[in-house]
């Protein structure tokens, strides 16, 4: 008797090969590439705007390479924001071929032409910075003449903004400047930046008259210098790193400028690929139901090729290669849309940039688009597929006691979990954190899981409490919900998560902007004056009064620094490297206020609260809860500050959690009251003005007799918000924007596949005599119910992950807007509707028999 | 005579609704080479089960089932495609063909499957002798019943297989085409000296057969050889 294995050797005089298979997979595909086409189309777009954001980050990388230069402005710069120790000079002073030094501070300036005043950033600039680049004015030659005179650059906005022109003058503290010119752009800044603080240069020489230099004031302090080419910088910088260190000195570098600026904008790439990522994912949600629904319509292809001896792995590889081609092309052309897309991303992100962008072709983009695509689209593919090894050839004959199942095949866990940790794996690339991917993917998962737990449920509620006493019509489309072959499952997961992830944008934009109007509301301090001198107090404080404006809050505030936790100091802490929270307490400057009770938007934590210090006896002071947790001190631990040359020993006598979104002074650090009263100190009053007009006439009569005091105008930083958060909107509307077409890709996709899910049985009840108007009526209604639990789903969704958000993140109430959402909820139904009802029209414009010999 | 197919001691039984389901209880027989055979009984009776475990379609809960001196029972699903690839020929009911290849491919795709190179002379050369030598390139929704049942009848061919089995071939054709693709069918086996083992309702199609099991609720109820003319169709 010949074994089995005599047999296998014995036999075949060739063996099937690749190309087989591949001919097979061609074949197979003839009647179905449209199809498979229109599967793999809902891929399209995550790839293109994956690649599109790739090329763009390889291409502001490349920029920010060849324009560091001209980022910095110089070769090096040294900065602190604390006096320079006198000591320090020499050094400073021996540095480079070239130097040149800037003071830069907020201070209010006013445009006495038309009384307009306004918080900006002025910088008092000396020498011939910046040495690579330009400051770039118009006049052009006004970025150099402006230093030999009483001159000044004004930003751009602020030119518009209060209609003022070249040859104008501003006040900047007590002295008067003539403007020289427009300052377009200073060197590495971005439109964003200049929106938020726009810059005003004067020269150095003038800085002292100005009188804006009083104790206390917040100046930082920058040292630029151009070295000859042959010097090499960075062994320099390492060389003079200990002596700066000690003169509390910081230092920057072209290369560390490029460094920097390529990080932050890794986060932006990054946070932007990770929506095209959804899109993508959404895609391929899209694609594993389409497959799903192929491979089920090829069961009795597959059980003859079973029959006539092909392998089940033979017919798995067969269907494979066909999505690997189709998944393939799909990438391909994913990724000549992205290259495409990729021109307008500077435009729609050029607010946020430093550099300007050379758009140019990026080979290594595409090529990790389309691998991305492929080996996504294979991923999801392979969950259908897998079940192809399960189809029996028994499919052939008429005996079916045991219906092929599509679904029960353990190896689908498996590729669930590759899935979930291909997930893992690309977000944990772009967002580079542990703790952020963990949220990402599980947020990804949960939303998944959600939707499809939310369609079975909605199937078996439907079947559980079916309406019997409905018309035929009204219980045929229902019922559709639940019968063999319904599309509930895939479509609410794909146009739900599709409906969850634009509602979820909308409802976050509105949270933001609620939180930050909230704040300027009625009764709430609006104005912010700081820089008050305490000499200034008294006068301040009734001139505020002689307006009708209330003084909301009046607060003094001491800078220091702390230079001991727990004994150890910074270089203590720096040979341990897991003390990196305390390093970072000990390097800022704090700004501290004194008071003998809690404010109402603190609550005591920890510890005793003391108001007031006890001569002879230890200072008790008090640290916001999360703060004394980063920096890893608690009750009963002892501090050491550096209260601006005098040291002062201090223990953390309790721990405060703190309200931080209420409009007022809050503090990280608080002391009692008598230890603090004499030091150098400024003050911070809080009023609230009625009128854009009492507005400008307060500010005005402020800024003409205390030009020191800088003023906060939350009316105008609310606009600035509205301004930025607007620019945001649009850069994450046009990254949503592949996510909701994708989303109607998928929805168009699965509805189209529905089609030949449908098709016999219209084409049946047509057969049997029902009218046009019926099988209309009929697919209407399952397609509406289908949008409407889908588009549901989602809402419920993106309603429960924003009230999250508010709730933890943002800590804000959250009550939605639902006036866009019930419109969001009827444009999706209604588009589902009609998508069906085209994909309908073949059978109810034909003949029935036409129809069943050219469709199915 | 060399046995083909042997078949012992073969039951087969489903587990429906919590309760074993019986379908073939203790089956008992043996085939010649190149002999022909029908199984005959009414709808229900367990005939195409039979035709499935002796083809290798599935598994039999116990017994043996061996082909060409094969114990099928002991192999797995893959090993069994093998088998059948080498030894066994199929024609079905409803045709089987694979809608998506033309005339000529169907016939072709057996013998790609066993590696075989130069192989389309000899699917063409089996399309002419089913008369549908300029069909080849037509996709199957293109060709009428009988037309796709001479394709299949070719394709059951072209691997020369040792076995053929064919699962009531005419139930979906007319009386006339009917009876020309069985002339084509016993024609073909008789050229190629096949066994042939045919599943069917049809007694006087049965008839042309040399030996006729008769099954019903599962069990074989008779066994016996037909008159001498049917030999003639069969090449015995």
């Amino acid at each position: 008797m010949p074994e089995f294995n005599q047999l296998q050797t014995d036999q075949p005089k060739g063996s099937v090969n690749f190309s087989w298979l591949l001919l097979m997979a061609w074949r197979d595909s003839r009647r179905n590439r449209s199809r498979l086409f229109l599967f793999i189309s809902s891929i399209i777009l995550g790839i293109a705007a994956l690649v599109a954001i790739y090329s763009f980050e390889y291409n502001l990388k490349k920029d920010i390479d060849s324009q560091a230069k001209s980022l910095l402005g110089a070769d090096l710069v040294i900065e602190t924001n604390k006096a320079v120790k006198p000591e320090a000079r020499p050094v400073l002073n021996s540095l480079g071929e070239a130097r040149s030094e800037e003071r830069g501070f907020a201070s209010m300036i006013y445009f006495p032409k038309n009384g307009g005043t306004r918080l900006v950033n002025v910088r008092a600039l000396s020498g011939d910075y910046p040495y690579y680049g330009d400051i770039e004015t118009s006049p052009e030659a006004a970025s150099r003449s402006f230093r030999n005179n009483r001159e000044a650059l004004v930003d751009k906005t602020l030119m518009l903004q209060f209609d003022a022109k070249t040859g104008d003058s501003i006040q900047v503290g007590e002295l008067k400047f003539r403007i020289a010119g427009v300052l377009n752009k200073a060197p590495g800044q971005t439109s964003f930046s200049a929106s938020v603080a726009p810059i005003v240069y004067i020269p150095l020489s003038y800085l002292e008259e100005t009188g804006l230099l009083q104790k206390g004031s917040r100046i930082t302090y920058n040292f630029y210098y151009r070295f000859s080419r042959d010097t090499d910088i960075d062994k320099l910088v390492k060389k003079l790193e200990p002596r700066l260190e000690k003169l509390e000195l910081d230092y920057e570098t072209i290369e560390s400028r490029k460094e920097n600026t390529g990080r932050s904008f890794e986060d932006l790439t990054g946070f932007l690929a990770l929506v095209g990522f959804i899109a993508l994912l959404l895609g391929c949600i899209g694609v594993a139901s389409a497959i799903h629904i192929y491979i089920r319509e090829k069961i009795n292809t597959i059980a003859i090729l079973r029959c006539l001896g092909a392998g089940s792995g033979q017919a798995f590889m067969i269907y494979m290669i066909q999505i690997a081609g189709i998944g393939l092309l799909g990438s391909v052309i994913g990724a000549l849309l992205g290259t495409l897309i990729q021109q307008f991303l500077p435009i729609v992100l050029k607010d946020f940039l430093p550099v300007e962008i050379t758009v140019v072709i990026s080979w290594l983009a595409i090529a990790q688009g389309i691998l991305i695509g492929l080996v996504i689209s294979i991923l999801f593919a392979l969950l259908p597929l897998v079940s192809v090894r399960n189809i029996s050839p028994l499919n052939t004959l008429r005996i079916s006691l045991q219906e092929t199942s599509l679904f029960k095949d353990p190896l689908k866990w498996l590729i669930y979990g590759i899935i979930v940790l291909f997930v893992f794996g690309f977000t944990y690339l772009q967002v580079g954190s542990l703790k952020k991917t963990v949220f990402f993917t599980g947020g990804v998962v949960t939303g998944f899981v959600t939707l499809a737990a939310l369609a079975y449920a909605m199937m078996w509620l439907t079947r559980r409490y079916f309406p019997s006493s409905w018309s035929y019509l009204w219980r045929q489309g229902f019922a559709n919900l639940f019968r063999p072959n319904n599309q509930t499952l895939i479509l609410v997961v794909s146009i739900g998560l599709g409906t969850a992830f634009i509602c979820t944008l909308f409802f976050v934009q509105d949270i933001l902007i609620n939180r930050v109007t909230l704040s300027s509301s009625k009764n709430q301090p609006n104005m912010v004056l700081f820089d008050i001198q305490s000499s200034q107090k008294q006068a301040v404080n009734e001139l505020t009064r002689s307006m009708n404006l209330p003084v909301l809050q009046e607060v003094p505030i001491v800078n220091m620094r702390m230079t001991e936790i727990k004994g150890r100091n910074y270089a203590d802490y720096k040979k341990d490297s897991v003390a990196w929270g305390a390093m970072r307490g000990l390097e800022r400057e704090y700004r501290v206020t004194y008071r003998d009770s809690l404010s109402d938007s603190e609550k005591l934590v920890d510890g005793v609260w003391t108001g007031k210090a006890e001569p002879g006896k230890p200072v008790y002071v008090s640290l916001e809860d999360g703060y004394a947790k980063r920096i890893g001190v608690k009750v009963g631990d002892e501090l050491m500050f550096n209260v601006q040359g005098a040291p002062l020993k201090a223990i953390v006598g309790s721990t405060r959690k703190v309200d931080w979104n209420r409009i007022q002074t809050n503090f990280i650090l608080i002391f009692p009251a008598g230890v603090l009263e004499e030091a150098p100190q400024f003050h911070v009053l809080l009023t609230q003005v009625p009128s854009n007009e009492i507005s400008a006439r307060y500010q005005q009569a402020v800024v003409r007799n205390f030009p020191n005091i800088s003023m906060i105008d939350l009316g105008l930083v609310l606009s600035v918000l509205d301004e930025i958060l607007d620019k945001m909107g649009f850069v994450v509307r046009f990254m949503a924007a592949f996510s909701i077409i994708t989303g109607l890709i998928v929805l168009i996709a699965s509805v189209l596949i529905s089609k030949y899910q449908r098709i016999r049985e219209s084409v049946l009840l047509r057969t049997i005599g029902a009218s046009r108007k019926q099988i209309l009526a009929i697919t209407a209604l399952e397609y509406f119910f289908l949008g409407a639990l889908a588009t549901g789903a989602g809402i419920i969704l993106a309603l429960l992950a924003s009230w999250g958000l508010a709730r933890f993140n943002f800590e804000t109430s959250f009550t939605p807007d639902l006036l866009p959402v019930l419109l969001l909820f009827l444009l999706i139904s209604s588009l589902t509707v009609l998508i069906g009802l085209f994909n309908s029209r073949s059978v109810l414009n034909r003949p029935p028999l036409e129809v069943l010999r050219s469709e199915v | 005579m060399d046995i083909i197919l042997n078949i012992q001691n073969l039951c087969k039984t489903y587990q429906s609704g919590g309760r074993t389901l019986t379908v073939l209880n203790d089956i008992n027989f043996a085939i010649e080479a190149g002999s022909t055979m029908s199984i005959v009984g009414p709808s229900g009776s367990g005939k195409t089960t039979l035709l499935g475990l002796c083809a290798g379609l599935d598994r039999s809960s116990s017994g043996i089932v061996e082909l060409n001196h094969i114990r099928l029972d002991n192999l797995s699903e893959d090993q069994r495609a093998h088998v059948r690839n080498q030894y066994v020929g199929f024609i079905f009911q409803n045709f089987q063909l694979l809608p998506t290849l033309t005339a000529l491919e169907n016939v072709m795709v057996p013998l790609e499957l066993r590696g075989e190179r130069n192989i389309r002379p000899r699917a063409l050369e089996l399309l002419d002798k089913v008369g549908l030598a300029d069909r080849g390139h037509h996709y199957p929704a293109q060709l009428s019943g009988g037309e796709q049942q001479r394709v299949s009848l070719a394709r059951a061919f072209s691997n020369s297989p040792k076995i053929l089995f064919a699962d009531e071939p005419t139930g979906n054709l007319d009386a006339e085409t009917s009876e020309k693709v069985v002339k084509l069918l016993f024609d073909l086996n008789k050229e190629a000296g096949t066994t042939l083992v045919l599943v069917t309702h049809d007694l006087e199609l049965a008839s042309k057969t040399q030996r006729i099991i008769r099954i019903k609720g599962g069990s074989v109820i008779a066994d016996k050889l037909t008159n001498p003319e049917s030999t003639e169709h069969a090449g015995v």
